[in-house]
């Protein structure tokens, strides 16, 4: 079996079939199929690529292999396998020669017709070129003759065309001789059409010619006129070009012409340039003359207008004729543009400065924003063109001062306008006096003070801003994306006008006008309040504000909110401790020249408390309502209801008998002193001029505590009769009746004015005093 | 209300009185004709023949030399002007051989020469309120202090009166007295209704404005009885010591004629406080 299997197939064509797997799935045995075929057909990629790998190819034992030796095969398998698995191989071999048989039949059958039709076709394409031979014979034949004919015609041929040529070039020579002859006269009539361009033409092209041949006479003729009209021609532009009249590019035509008639480039650029200065200058001038010594300017809007149209555009035109004619003069002829532009750019900006200097003082920011940005616009042309002069630079330094000195000037204008809200209130003060109202709008007064300096910062902000607008050239500079945010608004905007509000204001407690007065106490208390109501919400609403409108990407450093909010909080302390001062003063004034002025020894036994007290509960209520209108109430020390009769029976009857009693005894002093010092051991000293709190309370304790005190100092430089202390006594009494409510502390108010009827007592050679219950009496009857 | 006066000096010595002997009346001033006297000063140098004495609103100077039991009024002069004029005080200058006086009426100083009674110098509005107290500086001329019920003490130039060399501000009411030291005039003394007594050094303004520049830091020695004392560096102005022993105000204070560290402060509770420079700062002085 084994044999005839080996006998069917044959060597060299191995079966495809492995020893180990009756595994037969289609495309496996396809491939082994083709892989078989490329083998007998000796395709090398077949014999690698149906292999298992690994396996040698002169392997005997392979089945598959090329060197398939059956004997050795049958050998090997009867000597290792069992009976079994001989069997078995046996029956497989069967198997898959029966399969490899039929596969070989559907293939033979399969191909047979192809093989057929395919020796059909090659025997037709036989005949086919058989007969497609003979046709190229004879078209060989044919073109040889062809070949033959065109030869003779040629030669015939060949003599006239030769003759044809040298004729067509004698012709051409001759218009080119016939050009040249008529060269001078051509010129001629184009100079007196004025078709220089077309004249400069011609010239060019004879020039090398006539050159060539200038040995020659009759050229030499020619050349001679030629160069005689070319020298009119020359003049002539030159002429035109002096004239000048004509515009930038009529002049940058003659200089292109005259540049081609071979005219010297140095002496025509000069020339050119200085043209252009004059054309140029005639605009500056006119610009001049617009912002001449007589008032009606055009506005500045239009100013730059025709500044950019008329100037900058020139300068652009004569700028790029310039560069586009003497490109050959090299970095010479740059350098000397440059310059050009620099001193008549310079010239231009100053004229502009002046006349944004006259515009300082206008309000519209706006239109000065919008006529910068049209400037500094129209600059960029020039300033693309020539670099080397540095006008975009310039223009940029321009506004970059027009913008600094904006600021400065609205800084003047923040400034302004708080003094102007600060003479409005004074006269607000000034006039309900005059009717006799009692300051009722020092709350409207303070809110509209702050309402429109707000404002106005506001309104400075919103212009200011105009030059960060997106749409505005220049907006992009650095110095507008930073410094201008950072240095110039927020710092010198915005904390420069805090900074000097707090001075202004604090102006107002260093002025020597303490006794002239001249700041009215309610405008002290007013900017206090302002002051402090800027350290609690204004400033960092306003620097919020900014930063906000101003996204500061500038990282210098800027004053912290903190430091503006204490030196706002130290300015309102200042002036409301001035405030004190002042208030303190009028009072105590007004007690001192009560006390100095009268005659304490022959004074009437009092009958009514004296009309200068009265006056003093009086100014001091009225001091507490406009206090009251700004300031929170504040804190007192807890007191017991009835204060004021409580303190009343301490200090007249200890007082009494402690300290007026023993005086007529001989020990009296030593013990009135005991007396006193023990008593001033358990009282606090009293800080007459001390810091003062932002409240109501404190404000008052403070005023009080001052007009008492020169009450005391004011008693103990007099003498008093009986009466006289009495008098003290009742005065005292009703003082202390009214003042208590005021402070912080009614202690204060006792001791004070228990010092006072003690100071009294003790300058007094008859101290009596009167009996409380009519101190009492005339104190309520009063 | 014509004043009896004592030899002696304004100050009355009362103690002197009641130890040694009783007080004998050498000479009266009869002031009846020119109202209150609120100053009486004696001529610094010379043989103390002359006395300057300020009632209301006259200006009076004596001479004692003609008779020993009466002053003969010499010449005067009187303040001008609307309203009430009176001096509240006077100094004698010691500097141009004598001839000058500094009074103080209200808020104004003015300066007067004695030999023709007229007025030298004014320093309008020299403080906001009334001032208290002058004293010139003993070693350098034109310096004078002023103090007032504006609480401050100001030094004067009276060469510029327009604006005042110094000022100080360290009281908290009226400043009653201001005292120079008699040989180191940088030492300022000052009393005040406040009940406190400061004594500041002003070296700045001072005849010897640049000290002694010897270090003393082995010299810092510790000092006993003062309650605050601030050591210095030398030609900086600063307070030296604020003395609060005093319980009420404060309206005398002066330097001991003897002692040039020793001074004494008296205040309305009849409490007489002498106090002592600290001595760091006297070394620092002296060396």
């Amino acid at each position: 079996m084994a044999t005839a299997a080996a006998s069917g197939l044959g060597p060299g064509s191995g079966p495809g079939d492995s020893p180990e797997g009756p595994e037969p799935e289609a495309p496996e045995r396809r491939r082994k199929a083709h892989g078989m075929l490329k083998l007998y057909y000796g395709l090398s990629e077949g014999e690698t690529a149906g292999r298992p790998p690994g396996s040698d190819p002169l392997d005997p034992i392979d089945l598959n292999g090329a060197h398939f030796d059956p004997e050795m095969y049958l050998d090997k398998l009867r000597r290792e396998c069992p009976l079994a698995q001989l069997m078995d191989s046996e029956t497989d071999m069967v198997r898959q020669i029966r399969a490899l048989d039929s596969d070989m039949q559907t293939l033979v059958y399969e191909n047979y017709n192809k093989f057929i039709s395919a020796t059909d076709t090659i025997r037709k394409m036989k005949n086919d070129f058989r007969k497609m031979e003979d046709e190229m014979d004879r078209l060989a034949n044919n073109m040889a003759v062809i070949t033959d004919f065109s030869a003779r015609i040629s030669a015939t041929l060949q003599d006239c065309h030769e003759r044809i040529t040298k004729l067509a070039g004698v012709h051409a020579l001759l218009r080119k001789l016939q050009f040249l002859f008529e060269l001078p006269s051509r010129l001629t009539k184009c100079v007196e059409l004025g078709a220089y361009g077309q004249a400069v033409r011609y010239q060019g092209r004879a020039r090398a010619v006539l050159q060539q041949y200038q040995h020659l006479p009759s050229f030499r003729a020619i050349q001679d006129d030629c160069q005689v009209i070319t020298a009119r021609l020359a003049q002539q532009l030159r002429q035109r070009f002096r004239e000048g009249g004509s515009g930038a590019p009529e002049q940058a035509e003659c200089v292109e012409l005259l540049l081609a008639l071979g005219e010297p480039a140095e002496e025509l650029c000069e020339e050119f340039l200085v043209h252009a200065r004059g054309r140029l200058e005639d605009e500056l001038r006119s610009l001049e003359a617009e912002l001449g010594p007589s008032p009606p300017a055009p506005d500045i809007l239009e100013f730059t207008d025709r500044g950019g149209s008329g100037f900058v555009g020139g300068l652009c035109q004569v700028a790029a004729a310039y560069q586009e004619l003497f490109a050959a003069q090299g970095s010479a002829g740059a350098e000397k543009l440059a310059a050009f532009a620099r001193e008549l750019g310079g010239r231009y900006f100053a004229l502009v400065e002046r006349r944004l200097a006259q515009e300082q003082g206008g309000g519209d920011n706006s239109l000065l924003v919008r006529a910068l940005d049209r400037f500094h616009r129209r600059l960029r042309a020039p300033g693309a063109l020539l670099a080397a002069a540095g006008l975009a630079e310039a223009a940029t330094e321009i506004v970059e001062r027009v913008a600094r000195e904006r600021l400065g000037h609205h800084l003047q204008g923040l400034r302004a306008a708080f003094l102007g809200c600060l003479t409005d209130v004074r006269q607000a003060l000034a006039a309900p006096r005059l009717t006799g109202k009692e300051g009722p709008g020092l709350a409207e007064l303070l809110a509209n003070v702050a309402s429109s300096v707000l404002s106005h910062i506001k309104a400075s902000l919103a212009a200011v801003h105009l030059f960060t607008a997106k749409e505005v050239s220049f907006s992009n500079k650095p110095y507008f994306r930073g410094e201008f945010c950072s240095q110039g608004v927020r710092e010198g905007l915005i904390v420069g006008f805090i900074h000097s509000m707090c001075q202004t204001a604090q102006s107002f407690c260093d002025s020597p006008g303490e006794k002239g007065g001249a700041t009215p106490p309610a405008l002290l208390l007013l900017l206090s309040r302002l002051c402090l109501d800027y350290e609690t919400a204004t400033i960092s609403y306003i620097l919020t504000l900014t930063d906000e409108q101003f996204l500061v990407q500038d990282q210098s450093p800027v004053t912290p909110v903190s430091v503006l909010c204490a030196e706002a909080r130290e300015t309102a302390r200042r002036l409301l401790t001035h405030y004190v001062k002042v208030q303190g003063l009028v009072i105590s004034q007004m007690l001192r020249k009560s006390v100095e002025t009268r005659d304490w020894l022959s004074t009437l036994e009092p009958r009514n408390v004296r009309a200068v007290m009265k006056r003093v509960v009086e100014d001091t209520t009225a001091i507490d309502v406009q206090v009251g209108l700004l300031y929170e109430e504040g804190v007192r020390k807890a007191q017991s209801s009835d204060s004021s009769k409580r303190t009343f029976s301490v200090y007249s009857s200890s007082r009494q008998q402690g300290r007026y009693a023993p005086s007529y005894t001989p020990s009296a002093p030593m013990d009135t002193n005991l007396l006193s010092n023990i008593q001033k051991l358990f009282s606090e000293r009293i800080d007459v001029f001390s810091p003062v709190e932002f409240n109501k309370v404190s404000v008052l304790t403070g005023i009080i505590k001052i007009s008492l005190k020169t009450l005391l100092e004011c008693v103990r430089l007099r003498t008093f009769g009986r009466f006289g202390l009495q008098q003290v006594q009742v005065d005292c009494h009703f003082l202390q009746l009214y003042l208590w409510r005021f402070v912080a502390d009614e202690e204060l108010v006792h001791l004070l004015l228990d010092e006072v009827v003690a100071s009294a007592a003790l300058r007094c050679p008859d101290p009596v005093p009167m009996e409380p219950s009519v101190v009492e009496v005339i104190c309520e009857r009063g | 209300m014509p004043k009896e006066l004592e030899s002696g000096s304004p100050e009355s010595p009362d103690d002197s009185s009641s130890t040694t002997q009783t007080l004998e009346l050498l000479c009266h001033l009869d002031n009846t004709a020119h109202g209150n006297m609120a100053c009486v000063v004696w001529e610094p140098m010379g043989d103390g023949k002359k006395i300057i004495s300020l009632a209301d609103n006259h200006i009076l100077l004596w001479d004692l030399q003609e008779s020993s039991s009466k002053a003969v009024l010499a010449s005067s002069a009187s303040l001008e002007g609307k309203g009430q004029l009176k001096f509240t005080s006077g100094r004698w200058s010691p500097h141009h051989n004598c001839t000058q006086v500094a009074t103080a009426n209200d808020t104004t100083l003015r300066g007067w020469d004695t030999r023709t009674m007229s007025q030298i110098y004014c320093i309008e509005n020299a403080h906001g309120q009334l001032v208290r107290d002058l004293d010139f500086n003993p070693n350098k001329q034109y310096y004078l202090a002023s103090c007032g019920d504006d609480c401050r003490v100001k030094f004067w130039d009276t060469r510029n009166v327009t604006e005042p060399v110094k000022t100080l501000e360290e009281h908290s009411h009226w400043v009653w007295n201001v005292r120079y030291n008699h040989s180191h005039d940088q030492l300022i003394l000052t009393g005040s209704s406040d009940s406190r007594v400061i004594l500041s050094n002003m070296v700045s303004i001072s005849s010897e404005p640049f000290g002694h520049l010897v270090d003393d830091d082995d010299l810092s020695d510790q000092e006993e009885h003062h309650q605050e004392e601030k050591n210095k560096e030398p030609l900086q102005d600063s307070v030296i010591a604020t003395y609060e022993e005093h319980e009420d105000s404060v309206y005398a204070v002066d330097w001991s004629s003897a002692d040039p560290w020793l001074f004494a402060s008296l205040s309305y509770d009849g409490r007489l406080v002498v106090n002592r420079v600290p001595r760091a700062l006297k070394y620092h002085i002296l060396l």
